[in-house]
């Protein structure tokens, strides 16, 4: 059973439709990454998966079940109480890590599974404190986001999202705000994370690590899938919109 | 008449204008709050009456308000106020004129959290109200307190105006002194006593500022 399933979505704006009918299916434990020109519809693509956004057309399913679903005009939510069941299925880290400014490592990482799975708080801060020394951050679970550099925030943030068991991660251009260093250490937890049975979507602009880390790629531009496939046939492949946009990462 | 017994009434004074003080924070603190979400309703409707309600509070003396609250009731509506309704006059404008500047202070406030913060709240799980509770209401709440130390301290002052409506809080106390001994003697004293009330709220305040300096931006 695929985690999930994506059919034929639309999104639009006040400027136009940035998303024109876009479907895709993950499968357990996959690894997917989104590539293609800023504008193409990717982080909007991402946005509408997370009920970040409202679809205009199509449906969005987990694990089998509709989250989403809008056909000639009838529009299907889930109601909130599944949503929050929904919302332990499916994690999201942001560009710019949206950290609690207010809340230590530790709470920052403990405080969704205390107060929305309800779980015990020794349990929840066991389980913290295992993900931390992961990421390569033990010891700093009493600092505050501000005392940290952007790689270790990106970092607590997959920890904070991993605390809630997701079964799918999604990651939005997660070293976009990253010098080169940062971006590296950043990386390498991700691909750590691959090994683990948790499926990823990444949105990236990191060509090298979409080829090294995914199981498929797939390149977006003006809003549908141009390309789709294993990391060697997206980059050996002969279409021109997919040749001219890697043109442009080779010097 | 001598320095204490003007002391002593002066003091007497000072428990009535404490109390106004208490009191009017008490309610406006909170209600502001109601107030902020009000304007900032996405029901036209909503929002134009809260926007109009600040509008007027703002915009009119609290002198004025004091009267119209205290004399509306029986000029408006007919309705004989029991005698000990000064005071409850005096709290009562005061919580409406205060709750107004409040709000406005909050919405700037509420304006100013990133939308990254909801959206990272909604992801995880959190419930609407928890969002607000747990991530929006204690980052807010850092970043208004400089504007609202401002408003606290204004309103040690504006209690004086009780005394447009004739409540003995301190202000009245000194001016009836004043007269009687024919002395600018009470009027000192208040004024000392005014400043060392402002002192005491300002050290309050910077205590809490403090407090919340456990994190930055």
């Amino acid at each position: 059973m695929y985690v999930l399933e994506i059919n034929d979505i639309k999104k639009g704006f006040k400027d136009g439709e940035v998303l024109k009918g876009v479907s895709l299916n993950v499968g357990e434990g996959e690894v997917l990454s989104v590539i293609g020109p800023s504008g193409s519809g990717k982080s909007t693509l991402l946005r509408c998966a997370t009920m970040l956004e409202d679809i205009d057309e199509g449906e969005i399913k987990y694990a089998g079940e509709t989250f989403a679903s809008v056909q000639h005009g009838q529009k299907n939510y889930i109601n909130s109480k599944q949503l929050k069941k929904a919302n332990s299925i499916f994690g999201l880290v942001f560009q710019n890590y949206n950290l609690f400014p207010h809340m230590n490592v530790l709470e920052n990482i403990m405080d969704a599974p205390v107060r929305v799975q309800k779980k015990k708080k020794n349990e929840a801060r066991e389980e913290a404190l295992s993900l931390l020394e992961k990421m390569g951050l033990s010891g700093r679970e009493n600092s505050y986001p501000y005392m940290l550099s952007g790689g270790q925030c990106q970092r607590v943030a997959i920890a904070r999202a991993l605390a809630l068991k997701p079964k799918l991660l999604f990651f939005d251009e997660p070293t976009s705000a990253l010098d080169p260093e940062l971006t590296m250490e950043v990386l390498k937890v991700i691909k750590s994370l691959a090994k683990l049975d948790i499926a990823m979507v990444i949105v990236t602009h990191e060509m090298e690590f979409a080829r090294n880390v995914s199981n498929r790629i797939i390149f977006m531009d003006e809003g549908v899938i141009v390309e789709e496939g294993s990391p060697e046939q997206v980059f050996n492949s002969r279409n021109t919109r997919m040749k001219n946009f890697l043109g442009r990462y080779i010097l | 008449m001598n320095l204490s017994d003007v002391l002593i009434q002066l003091l007497r004074g000072m428990g009535i204008s404490i109390y106004i003080f208490a009191v009017t924070l008490i309610f406006s603190l909170p209600l502001g709050l109601l107030t902020a979400f009000g304007r900032m309703s996405k029901n036209i409707i909503i929002s134009s009456i809260f926007k109009l309600y600040i509008s007027i509070m703002r915009g009119t003396p609290l002198t004025l308000q004091l009267m119209v609250v205290y004399f509306g009731p029986y000029y408006i509506a007919g309705i004989k106020t029991p005698g000990n309704y000064r005071l409850y006059a005096v709290m009562i404008g005061f919580v409406l004129n205060y709750a107004a500047y409040f709000a406005e202070i909050y919405r700037s406030g509420l304006l100013s959290i990133p939308k990254g913060q909801y959206e990272a709240a909604h992801v995880l799980g959190y419930s609407k109200i928890q969002t607000f509770f747990v991530i929006i209401l204690p980052q807010v709440i850092k970043r208004i307190l400089p504007p609202v130390t401002n408003e606290v301290i204004t309103l040690i002052k504006d209690t004086s105006l009780a005394f447009t409506i004739s409540v003995a809080e301190m202000f009245s106390t000194a001016k009836a002194l004043a007269s009687a001994s024919t002395s600018m003697l009470p009027f000192v004293a208040a004024g000392i006593l005014y400043y060392i009330f402002n002192l005491a709220v300002a050290h309050i305040m910077e205590l809490t500022e403090k407090r919340m300096g456990y994190y930055r931006e």
